[in-house]
């Protein structure tokens, strides 16, 4: 009998991923957006993870959540170099000032 | 049910409640020092959720890479771009802010709804995999040799662009050659309120 079941890992990704929806859309500092796109990533990696310990008897999800480890790294360092960079320009981390492409 | 499986599931519970709360505190704190913080309380929850499916080196991994890299580059982050601004209110920001938690909400139980109600074609048993690094290593070097080797191309890619991006353009060795011995260089990325008591003396041959 397996106690925890698949269920539990699938609604917790869910929460995790819903509180970083929340925090991407609401957040004004743009350090916490960033933040909450790395809440986004560990959910999805969790779901995988999920998946790959109970419907895979191979490890080919740990492949895929290794790979966007990865990419979540590098995502991070050209993130906050865009923000470092935007910080420069407009002298603010607001997200609302930042509309020099808005019509 | 069995000393195992209570263990089991007393880590759930706590590296939920741990989770959860960390990160809503992630997103909801005023001060982003203690959201950081609070990222790594969540990376390192989410490591242990790791640890209880079976996978001890992608734990291990998340510990290096999320807890080690990319919490201390959003430390980082947050030391150069320490600006200290009152943001100015926004007009009908609860609107925004309560249309975002109902469509977050509704999301989360569209997504719950899914989870429950579909049936999972589960293993019987938990698979007996052995060594997981042994296992990763094989398959990124056969089937997934290919995605490996873009990763690290990726992964230079990326360096190269961070560095280029956050490049300061103004390079204070092009202009040591004639210039006035008092000239001192003020970085952009300074703080406006000075750290030190009193402002700093010219440079003096």
């Amino acid at each position: 009998m397996i106690v925890l079941q698949l269920e539990y890992f699938l609604l917790l990704a869910a929460a995790l991923f819903c509180i970083g929806i929340y925090g991407l859309i609401t957040s004004r500092n743009a350090v916490r957006v960033l933040m909450s796109i790395e809440l986004l990533l560990n959910a999805v990696n969790l779901n995988l993870m999920a998946f790959s310990n109970f419907l895979d008897a191979d490890v080919k999800g740990q492949v895929f959540s290794v790979f966007v480890i990865t990419i979540a790294a590098a995502e991070a360092a050209v993130g906050l170099a865009i923000v470092l960079a935007i910080y420069r320009n407009r002298d603010t981390i607001d997200m609302e000032q930042f509309n020099l492409l808005k019509w | 049910m069995t000393l195992a499986e209570g263990t089991q599931l007393v880590s759930f519970g706590v590296l939920t409640l741990t989770t959860i709360v960390a990160a809503l505190g992630v997103v909801l704190l005023e001060n982003i020092v203690y959201s950081a913080f609070l990222l790594g309380g969540v990376f390192i929850s989410i490591a242990g959720m790791y640890l209880l499916l079976n996978a001890d080196f992608v734990a291990a991994a998340q510990i290096l890479v999320y807890v080690g890299a990319v919490n201390v580059l959003i430390l980082f982050a947050i030391m150069l771009v320490n600006k200290r601004e009152p943001l100015a209110p926004l007009k009908n920001a609860w609107v925004r802010q309560g249309l975002t938690a109902l469509v977050c909400l509704g999301l989360f139980a569209l997504l719950g709804t899914v989870a429950i109600t579909t049936s999972w074609n589960v293993l019987p048993e938990a698979p007996v995999v052995g060594d997981t690094a042994l296992r990763l290593g094989e398959h990124f070097f056969s089937d997934f040799l290919l995605p490996f080797e873009l990763a690290s191309v990726l992964l230079l890619i990326a360096m190269i662009g961070a560095i280029v991006l956050a490049r300061r353009e103004f390079i204070p060795d092009a202009r040591t050659g004639d210039g006035d011995p008092n000239l001192i260089f003020r970085l952009p990325e300074r703080p406006r309120d000075p750290v030190a008591p009193e402002p700093l003396e010219p440079i003096s041959k």
